[in-house]
């Protein structure tokens, strides 16, 4: 029996990847998340981190950082505006990323739920190794 | 009559007319392919949030204290109209469609005794209802610099939206633009973003989805319909930009046809003169023969 479901990222300009995976690990907004077939449907958004998927013809890593993710009958669907294949990211993009992301941080002004996100924004950032 | 100077001159300048008109097709459809490509490749993604929403409020177990951009806030007092046209004219029909729906709905509301807040997006737009609504507008926002449209672009517009709202400065919001059926046929169309319209149907049609939700609907709902209000943002400027695009490309193929009729016309004309003029010639040595 195959262990597989579908998975599906869509930004706002352009369906970005559609593929059969085994397991997905998501940043969900409470922690992270990894997802097997026959997972309860489900409804959730994300945070900053990546999102993980593994098949057999190889893994894929994504950055994000912000998203929603429905999934439903072996369907999982996750809608952002910021995903971004980390094998396509600069080394440049990402430590103007980083810069712009502490700045913020450091404005006395925000919330502590941006102040949440951000942080997680940055230590994701640092993560990525190019 | 004019002399065959003039007529050659006019004959020129439709020529050259006729010759831009041209170009400008050729590159609205160039355009439009792609305008037409990306409006495609965006529709999931409003789709999927449509649907995720859909689903989303049927589980809300206090419709009561819902997020206030789901229900509204209850009051139906003032309206904010999103105008949305293009920067550029020479598009035909466009950017008038989007302001006659738009100043239809004015006037209705202005009767019902409403209130009016206008944010026009796109300068045509601006030229069109300042004369008429200047004193409603409240805010001005062009992208005339961009060359493309992308998400940031329409997050600025919902931004704006979104902040209005916090502030409590409407009630209801709706949104006009043009959507694009195919490169002949575009509907100016008015839609509501907030409060939420949800498409209804009967019970029967929903399959009953259980889901589970982490954390709860409400803070989903919360993270969830500030991005919607971008999301339909985004899709109106997809919808409007493949719409002008194929409005600009029937206008130009139209001039271009008329300019080659006017051509036709014109060259009957000269030749006529011409010939007039020659035959006038002859009569003349002929007549002067014949006196002699």
């Amino acid at each position: 029996m195959s262990e597989n479901f579908n998975l599906e990222i869509i930004t706002p300009e352009k369906p970005i990847f559609k593929s059969e995976t085994n397991q997905v690990t998501i940043p969900s907004f409470e922690g992270l998340m990894s997802i097997l077939k026959d997972h309860i449907s489900l409804v959730t958004f994300l945070r900053p981190g990546f999102i993980e998927a593994q098949s057999q013809k190889g893994d894929e890593k994504f950055f994000v950082e912000e998203g929603t993710v429905e999934l439903n009958n072996n369907n999982l669907l996750i809608l952002s505006s910021s995903v971004k294949n980390v094998k396509k990211m600069s080394k440049k993009e990402i430590d103007a990323m980083i810069q712009e992301a502490e700045r913020a941080f450091n404005n006395k002004d925000i919330k502590d739920k941006e102040k949440y996100i951000l942080s997680y924004k940055i230590d994701t950032l640092k993560e990525i190794t190019v | 009559m004019p002399s065959l100077d003039d007529l050659k001159k006019r004959i020129k300048s439709v020529k050259s007319t006729q010759k831009i008109t041209k170009a400008m097709k050729m590159v609205a459809a160039a355009k439009l392919r792609k305008a037409q490509d990306s409006a495609e490749r965006g529709r999931p993604y409003s789709e999927k949030m449509q649907n995720i929403i859909l689903n989303l409020t049927k589980s809300v177990s206090d419709p009561e204290n819902a997020p206030k951009l789901l229900i509204g806030t209850g009051k139906d007092k003032i309206h904010l109209c999103i105008v949305m046209t293009a920067d550029r004219g020479l598009c035909g029909g466009f950017n008038s469609n989007i302001c006659r729906l738009a100043k239809n709905y004015f006037k209705k509301i202005l009767n019902d005794g409403k209130e009016l807040k206008i944010v026009a997006v796109g300068s045509k737009g601006l030229d069109q209802l300042k004369r008429e609504y200047g004193n409603y507008i409240i805010k001005k926002i062009s992208f005339k610099d961009r060359k493309k449209i992308t998400f940031k672009e329409a997050d600025v517009v919902g931004k704006v939206i979104l902040e209005l709202f916090s502030e409590e400065k409407f009630d209801k919001c709706i949104l006009f633009y043009n959507n694009f059926k195919n490169v002949i046929t575009q509907i100016p169309q008015a839609q509501q973003i907030i409060p939420v319209e949800i498409a209804k149907k009967s019970e029967s049609d929903i399959e009953k989805n259980f889901y589970e939700f982490e954390p709860d609907e409400d803070e989903i709902l919360e993270d969830l319909l500030p991005k919607n209000i971008s999301t339909q943002v985004y899709k109106a400027f997809l919808e409007n930009a493949a719409s002008e695009q194929g409005s600009r490309m029937t206008a130009m193929d139209n001039a271009t046809r008329n300019a080659g009729d006017l051509v036709d016309k014109l060259t009957i004309n000269y030749n006529r003169s011409r010939q007039a003029s020659i035959t006038k010639e002859l009569i003349e040595i002929i007549s002067g023969a014949e006196s002699l």
